[in-house]
């Protein structure tokens, strides 16, 4: 049932999409998300899957277009990355305020300016608080199952909410990887049809949908939008747990790696999650207690079981792909201090890094290790944040 | 041809009674008139502006038939994505009916910043009608300058004061725009010929692939005209060859009216405050140029039909 294929990122997503088959896609290309749009249209041009693609002519099309196709009662996706997704934005908050259950991957890059075009989350972090919910993958292979069971997530009845499925740009999306593919029919049996709550195709119950709200709704309108937030959290554990029930793979909200005995921790997105295990590895061998913690699901925040794994913790890092500019720190580091604020008195030391696909070498992280196991010895923090791995 | 009567008997109108648009607004005029004569059920796109946020105040709604606000730029992009979900989901069998989908947008949304999400929509042939009503200013954020304001209106934004006398420009010719994509069927109507506009509405309801309609909407508080003048306003845009009539089929151009004798476009301009000031006589010339652009458009499209 499992077949290994050597993929990108890109490709695993692209993949996925394929077993899907979504009923519209609607994509602008964008580096480095183009290979996903590529692939996918390979697949509808040889009848691979029968979506109908929308090729717009620009992010806020395409993101409009997937309002008006999800509204529609379509099973609908996109995928961007950076300045497509700064130009969505405004599209990105009506998919949530509407409940629409649009899937996105979103290959991430810098920002403009100055213009780069290689990795870090500063294009999620500008949608963070728009009501989607955002999953990180480590890895090509997480890209393929998180993809997959963001559908479920976003359509379950008691979510309703678009997820977006962030990959790092070139480093998971241009890597060829092994990636562990099940067969079409257990993935379209668990993915499912898809169920919409309302449509705008239904003709016996008409609905208005994006009407003008006031002083009097608009508010309990977002408070749904929050609280349907909250409940997402339980609801994508069921699903993690289903979809390891089928595949034999566990996915989770958060993912700690030698924690039970160690003295500090590192904590963070993405790719450089996988990068750390070895250099924990190598630590633990020079007797140094050090372990990470991985988020995959970053909104909903996962405060409580954040706080479990990391309360007992003398010092903890927390390693930001993108910068706040706000002369404080991270967008990681503010959940995560805020998180612990009452549970624990360690020091919470903030790391800014890899902006515009600047690597974060061995010696880097060899570094972060050492000044945080300093910390957790002395109870002493660095000052915040520091940037690590640029020319000062 | 049906008369009126048999019209509303007849045919289901997508907009019913209970909006808030302004006493005398033309706009839902025209949405009755063009959503009567729909051979099928429609579901309708609207952009932000005046007709959706008067049309849909949570929790009622004036739209009977299937309704979808976006924003303010990209009611094409958005119908773009709900008729895509309609052949998407009639070919794998989850829907029978034969629907037609209608965008509405003002000149705001249509002439300045949704012509972008217009001329994709348009390019990638979508089977939809896209209706501008164009008011010729920002009318729901209280009278703009808009890419529609014509040559010498008073607006908030381009008001007459004692150095600039209205907006300097000439409005763009967008109906001119939506042809150029070549598209199979592009119009310019106005309320006041409900004949003519039910025509072209049955007409691009019985072609395939993306429509355009440029119709004229009169606004009371924006122009400065009595509520119940709006209709006579309109009348005397298309008499004086202000907002001709016509179409342009397969690129071929036809006009649809041809005033008996065309007027001055004072007959039209003394009608409405926004132009009041033009009426002084160190205006004249502004007049005099209005005439001259009101003169080779109509020229210009009479040299193109066939």
């Amino acid at each position: 049932m499992k077949t290994v294929k050597a993929l990108t990122g890109n490709d695993a997503v692209s993949y996925a999409m394929k077993q899907i088959n979504p009923d519209v896609v609607a994509a602008y290309p964008i580096t480095p998300q183009t290979s996903i749009v590529e692939k996918f249209s390979d697949y509808v041009a040889n009848g691979e899957v029968d979506t109908e693609m929308i090729l717009v002519e620009s992010e806020h099309s395409a993101m409009s277009a997937c309002v008006g196709s999800s509204a529609a009662g379509a099973r609908t996706m996109t995928a961007t990355s950076s300045q497509g997704l700064a130009l969505m934005w405004e599209v990105v908050y009506i998919a949530a305020g509407l409940r629409l259950p649009i899937v996105m991957p979103i290959v991430n890059r810098a920002l403009s300016a100055p213009i780069n075009i290689h990795c870090d989350h500063s294009d999620v972090m500008g949608i963070r608080d728009s009501g989607w919910i955002h999953l990180f993958c480590e890895n090509a292979q997480e890209t393929y199952e998180n993809t997959i069971q963001a559908i479920r997530i976003a359509e379950h009845p008691d979510v309703q909410l678009p997820v977006s499925v962030n990959l790092d740009g070139f480093i998971i999306s241009h890597e060829v990887a092994n990636v562990e593919i099940y067969d079409d029919k257990p993935v379209k049996d668990f993915v499912g049809a898809f169920r919409p709550r309302v449509s705008a195709l239904n003709l016996r119950s008409p609905v208005t949908v994006g009407p003008l709200d006031l002083q009097d709704y608009y508010f309990e309108h977002r408070r749904q939008v929050a609280d349907a937030m909250v409940k997402s959290l339980n609801v994508i554990k069921e699903i993690n747990a289903e979809f390891n029930k089928k595949f034999g793979r566990l996915y989770k909200v958060i993912e700690g790696y030698r924690l039970e005995d160690a003295d500090a921790c590192i904590v963070g997105l993405g790719s450089t999650m996988g990068t750390l295990k070895d250099l924990v590895d190598n630590a633990r061998k020079a007797g140094k207690k050090i372990g990470f913690l991985k988020i995959t699901v970053f909104r909903p925040f996962p405060k409580e079981d954040i706080v479990s794994a990391l309360k007992g913790l003398k010092a903890i890092a927390v390693l930001d792909r993108a910068d706040s500019v706000n002369a404080m720190g991270g967008p990681l580091f503010g959940d995560i201090r805020c998180a612990l604020y009452g549970a624990s008195s360690a020091p919470v030391i903030n790391y800014i890094y890899g902006l515009g696909g600047r690597e974060l070498t061995e010696q880097d992280i060899n570094k972060i290790i050492d000044d945080t196991l300093a910390a957790a010895r002395t109870g002493k923090t660095v000052p915040e944040p520091a940037y690590i791995g640029v020319r000062e | 041809m049906a008369t009126l009567k048999e019209l509303s008997v007849k045919g289901k109108s997508a907009l019913t009674c209970g909006h808030r648009m302004c006493a005398g607004c033309t706009a839902p005029i025209i949405i009755k008139m063009i959503t009567l004569v729909s051979p099928t059920p429609v579901v309708v796109v609207c952009a932000t502006g005046c007709l959706e946020v008067a049309t849909t105040i949570f929790p009622y709604t004036a739209w009977v038939s299937p309704f979808v606000h976006n924003a303010f730029e990209n009611a094409a992009a958005t119908i773009s994505g709900v008729e895509t979900a309609y052949r998407a989901l009639k070919k794998r069998g989850g829907l029978k009916e034969d629907i037609k989908f209608i965008a509405f947008g003002g000149d705001g949304g249509t002439y300045d910043i949704g012509l972008q999400a217009l001329s994709g929509a348009l390019e990638r042939g979508h089977d939809f009608l896209y209706v501008c009503y164009t008011n010729e200013a920002y009318m729901n954020t209280g009278i703009q300058r808009s890419g529609a304001t014509p040559r010498g209106a008073a607006t908030t934004t381009c008001p007459a004061g004692c150095e600039i006398q209205g907006k300097s420009q000439q409005r763009k010719n967008l109906t001119e725009i939506a042809a150029a994509h070549e598209i199979p069927y592009v119009a310019q109507a106005s309320p006041s010929h409900w004949q003519d506009l039910i025509k072209k509405s049955e007409k691009a309801f019985s072609i395939k692939g993306p429509k355009f309609m440029n119709v004229l909407e009169p606004c009371t508080l924006g122009w400065g005209f009595l509520p119940d003048q709006g209709i006579e306003v309109a009348k005397l845009a298309v008499e004086t060859c202000f907002w001709p009539l016509y179409e342009i089929e397969n690129g071929k151009y036809k006009l649809t009216y041809i005033p008996k004798e065309k007027k001055p476009v004072t007959e039209f301009l003394k009608t409405q405050r926004r132009f009041s000031h033009l009426f002084k006589e160190e205006n004249k010339q502004i007049i005099s140029q209005i005439q001259a652009d009101v003169d080779k458009a109509w020229a210009d499209l009479n040299a193109k039909r066939v």
